[in-house]
Parts: C-alpha cells; structure tokens; sequence
C-alpha cells in the first residue's frame, strides 16, 4: 500500500490530486473492513458519509486546510451522524442531536469522518478493556491493549485506518495509548480547545487532543480544533499561533528538566527506562542543558486525580437516568427512584459504577473536606510544584507509561494496578499543563513494543512544546516504524 | 476516615448513587473500594498549611452574557433519544412512590 498515512502527506497528496479524496476514502474503509473485525477500533463505521464528504471534496465543493483527509473520532465526541456511544450500553443507541465544536471545525476544514473510536466506557480506563463493545487490541501485538482510554483512536490510527484521529485525555488518555501504539498524542492546555459536545466525565481535567504520526501532523490538528468557543465558558480567549509555521525551528539555548522523584520509581520497567535515558542523552547532544528539577509533591498524583475525577463524574453522570436518554430498565418500577436506580446499573459498567461511588462517597457530607477539599488542595501544592520547576527548564522530560503495553486481561482483576499506569501522566491534567507523547523506542522481543517519551510545557506554550518535540523527532526514526498487519489477519 | 470500609456503607454509597446492586456486587466491591480509597488515604499526610484548594488549574472567571433568547432544540429533536414519551413529554413512573427517598 503506497497510500500517504500521515496527515500533511495525505492533505498533499489529495490537493495535488496524486490520489483523489475518494480513493483514498474508498482504501481507508476497505482496510477498515478487513482489519477492524479483529482489532476493534471503530464502534461504528461512517462510510456513507464519508463516500459523500469525499466526493464534494473531489468536486470542488468542499475546500479546506484538510480538504479530503480521513480523520477518526473518539466515540464520546458528540456528531449528528451516528451514535455516540462512549462505549457505555447506556449510550449504545444514542444520537447526538448536534455536532461537538471540534467535529465543527474538522468538518469546515474539509476532513472526511471514517469513524468513531472505541474506548474504555465513558473514558474511564487505561486499556480499552472497559468498552462495553470489547476491547480495542494494539496493532504491535494484537494480545496486548493499545492502553486508554482512547485506545481506539491509536489502534485506528496505528492500523492505518485513518491518518489521524481525536481523543480526549483526562489523565493520561491520549498520551499513554499513543506511547503504546508509537504515536504522536497530545494534549493540550485546558481551555485551549472547546469541550463542547465531549461528553463530560471530569470537567476540570478533560481535554480533547489529536493523535498522529508525527508532530507537523499535531501542529497541524492543533491549529484547528483550537480556539475559545462562546459555547465552553472554560475555553480561554487567547490567539492562537500558527503552530505548524514555527514547528521546524530549534529552539536556541534549550533546557530540559528531569525529575529527580521519577528516577528511580518503583514499577518502572527497566527498557522504558533506557529508552528514556536515552533520550535524554539525544537532547544533549543536540547541545540542550539536563537540569534536575523536583516535584516534591508529584507521589501524591494519582491518590489526589482518583479523588478528583471520580468526584467529578459522580456528578456528571448523575444525568443517566433512564428518563431523558439513554438506557432504561426494561423492568416494571414503582416509583422514579427506582426506575433511576435500576435504568443505571443495568447502563453502567463495573468500572464507571466503582468511580461513581467513590465520587458519591468522597462527596458525602463528613467525609468532603477529609476527601475532596485535601485533593484539592494537593492540587494546589502540584501546580505550585510545575511553576517552580519550569522557572528553571523550558520541558519537562518523563516516560509517558511506565511500561509497554500489557497484555489483555493482566490488570482486570485489581482497579488499583490499572490506576497505576498513570503516574507520569495525571499531573498534567492537574496542573492544566500541556504534555506530549512522541516515540522513542522498541523493546527487545519477538514482537517489540513501543515506548513514548513525554514532554510536559508551561500552559499555553504549546507552540513551544511543539518545536522542541520536533527537534527529537528530526534527530530519531522512532516514528517512521509501522506495524506489520495483514489485511488478511 | 481510616477505618475500613464496611459493606454497610457500600450499601448506602450505592443507594446514594442510584445504583441498584445485587448482593454479591456490593461485597466485590466493598473490598475493590475499600483498597482504593486505602490508597487515596496517603493525601493526608501531605503539608496543605495555609494553602487553598485549588478547583481549576487555569484561571477563571464567570462569563456574562446578554439575556437573549435563541433558538433552541426542536421538541422531537429533544425528545429523539427519550426511552419512553407522551406527546411532548418525558414518560416516568409515579414520581411520590413508596421508597423514604422520594419523599425527601
């Protein structure tokens, strides 16, 4: 197959008429019919639609910076073609009465929408093992998950069955599935794309992002779905830069930060720590400075977002109630709270209900100020960490997940170990900060297993986190490795 | 907050949430909840002296805007997804049931 699988490439080769948009629809979903029966990244496949968008872009009706492109969306984007399910059963059948501001933009942009992407139900997760439509599998090693919770949107992209895909990253969503699948994830500033139409699991950390090949690619994603929107009163009203037009220049003098905590972590798998030392090193010798930095408060990361989010969600998915949308028990109830009570836990997965518990319990008027109030103001205490730390560096530099991909099953018996995956990752939600995950590097095995390298900035310096996230990719080859998948699988 | 969690409270947790669990779910649960929440416990002994808790890690403030009215959703187009509706209502099961809670 010789088709471009990288964004810029596609929009070029579609501009330049090399291919035309509905060719290159047309291969995109013949792949998708051969490959996603076994890897499951779609939920639902919008091949009319997307036939249609690409003729009007053929015939000259649709125009755009990605006239003819095809993109995957994460399946709790809201779009008014199809469902959107957020892989819960109890959203199996509902339709989005309008279109999330992102969808929006791709949309007017000229992106032809292959499908919507599986996910661990509602975007809770690390593995897509949640999804109540089975898990995604990591086109690396179709036994292994391609992590989560926007795992479909990397397995699509990985497979090549779109060249490029959204996500949303709460905690790590985007990012950890990119460094399992050798993607690019990225997620931005909170407020610096609309959440409009993202279906709310925790407000105050949610936040969409692109995956892609490259970086150019998310440069390019990132120019446009950002942008305040009147419709999402936490989407800021700053400019945004071009920044796809700066993204090939190094940045002068540049200092990089390592964590001193992160050294040595307990569960650190010993090639990702190589890969990541390595890194490093490539850094270095592109003449950047290695500073020491410190995020004394940076363990208590997971205990204060596992209080945070499910706290949050409690409260969001409140709306479930088998009344408005969404399931309904099939049951005869006698009375509303019943009806409520029943519709819910037949609508909900194990792992949804177990954080909404938490939320409820951590609410609960006694337990508030022990639980909610003390994260809260560990909050606190990990922004203030950031701030310092980037007085001194212009990135910060981890491993994205503290292993390669594991295989499907291994942490389904314990939520803890699954929360777990997320040590380098949720900070960033917390403190707003935007974060990137790019590849850099292979386990040793018969199947070798992506690895990611993360680079967290100051918010809204994205521009900046862009350029340098290029200068590694420019120096290394990690993100010109492809799965072997045959159509035939 | 550090004793264990019972299967008492997970029962009543449940109830809050809305949540109708069979038996043999609440007792998983109690254990699965109960270790995480034995997790979370380690916030406490960080050093939150004199600090504010901190609700949105970007600066916010309200936004106003004009009270004016624009379109909305059409009614069918609001009630497309609704499992059950009467004419241009939300169909539901007697709101003032038998259950304590509804009353409060």
């Amino acid at each position: 197959m010789t088709d471009p699988d990288t964004l810029i490439d596609a929009r070029d080769a579609v501009a330049s008429k090399a291919v035309s948009a509905l060719e290159l629809t047309r291969r995109m979903l013949t792949r998708t019919q051969a490959l996603n029966p076994t890897l499951n990244a779609y939920n639902e496949v919008l091949a009319e639609r997307a036939l249609a968008t690409a003729k009007r872009v053929d015939d000259g009706e649709i125009t755009g910076p990605l006239a003819g492109v095809p993109i995957a969306l994460k399946d709790n984007l809201c779009t008014s073609v199809g469902k959107t399910t957020c892989s819960s059963k109890m959203l199996a059948d509902f339709r989005a009465p309008y279109d999330a501001t992102v969808v929006k933009k791709l949309e007017a942009a000229g992106a032809v929408f292959i499908g919507k992407t599986n996910l661990d139900e509602f975007a809770m997760g690390s593995s897509t093992e949640n999804s109540a439509f089975g898990p995604s599998r990591n086109p690396w090693d179709t036994s292994r998950v391609p992590g989560g919770s926007s795992g479909g949107s990397a397995t699509a992209l990985a497979a090549g069955l779109c060249v490029a895909s959204l996500g949303s990253d709460t905690g790590g969503s985007i990012r950890q599935p990119a460094a399992l699948c050798n993607l690019v994830g990225l997620k931005p500033t909170y407020g610096r794309v609309s959440r409009y139409g993202l279906v709310a699991f925790a407000s105050s950390l949610d936040q969409i992002g692109p995956f892609t090949w490259t970086v150019p690619d998310a440069a390019l994603l990132l120019n446009v779905i950002s942008g305040h929107d009147p419709k999402d009163s936490t989407s800021v009203p700053l400019d945004v830069p071009d920044y796809l037009a700066t993204v090939e220049e190094p940045v002068k003098g540049l200092r990089v930060g390592v964590v001193k905590e992160f050294a040595d972590l307990a569960g650190l798998d010993p090639q990702v720590k190589a890969a990541f030392e390595a890194a490093v090193a490539t850094y270095k010798s592109m003449g950047a400075t290695v500073v020491d930095v410190t995020l004394p408060n940076s363990h208590y990361g997971i205990a204060a977002y596992y209080v945070i989010a499910p706290c949050e969600a409690s409260s969001n998915l409140a709306r479930y109630d088998g009344v408005h949308f969404g399931h309904r028990t099939a049951e005869q109830c006698k009375d509303i709270i019943e009806l409520f009570s029943k519709s819910r836990a037949e609508g909900f997965g194990d792992e949804v209900k177990r954080r909404i518990m938490i939320g409820t319990y951590a609410l609960a008027s006694g337990y508030y100020d022990a639980y909610y109030v003390q994260a809260q103001k560990v909050r606190a205490l990990i922004k203030a960490d950031y701030d310092k730390a980037f007085e001194s560096c212009d990135v910060i530099l981890t491993p994205t997940s503290p292993t390669p991909a594991f295989k499907i099953g291994e942490k389904n018996a314990d939520p803890l170990s699954m929360y777990l995956c997320d040590v380098f990752t949720v900070t960033c939600n917390i403190a707003g900060i935007p974060g990137i995950s790019l590849p850099c590097g292979f386990t040793i095995g018969e199947k070798p297993l992506p690895i990611g390298l993360q680079l967290l900035a100051p918010a809204f310096a994205e521009e900046k986190l862009l350029r340098i996230a290029r200068m590694y990719e420019a120096a290394t080859d990690w993100h010109k490795a492809r799965p072997i998948l045959s159509e035939t699988i | 907050m550090s004793e264990p969690l019972t299967l008492d409270q997970v029962r009543h947790v449940a109830k809050l949430a809305r949540l109708a669990l069979p038996p043999e779910q609440l007792e998983v649960f109690t254990g699965q909840l109960g270790s995480i929440l034995g997790y979370v416990e380690q916030l406490r002994q960080a050093d939150v002296a004199g600090v504010e808790p901190l609700a949105h890690a970007i600066k916010l403030t309200n936004v106003l805007r004009d009270d004016e009215p624009t379109p909305a959703l059409p009614v069918a187009q609001v009630l497309q997804n609704a499992p059950a509706t009467d004419g241009p209502f939300f169909k539901v099961p007697a709101v003032m049931g038998a259950d304590e809670d509804s009353a409060g």
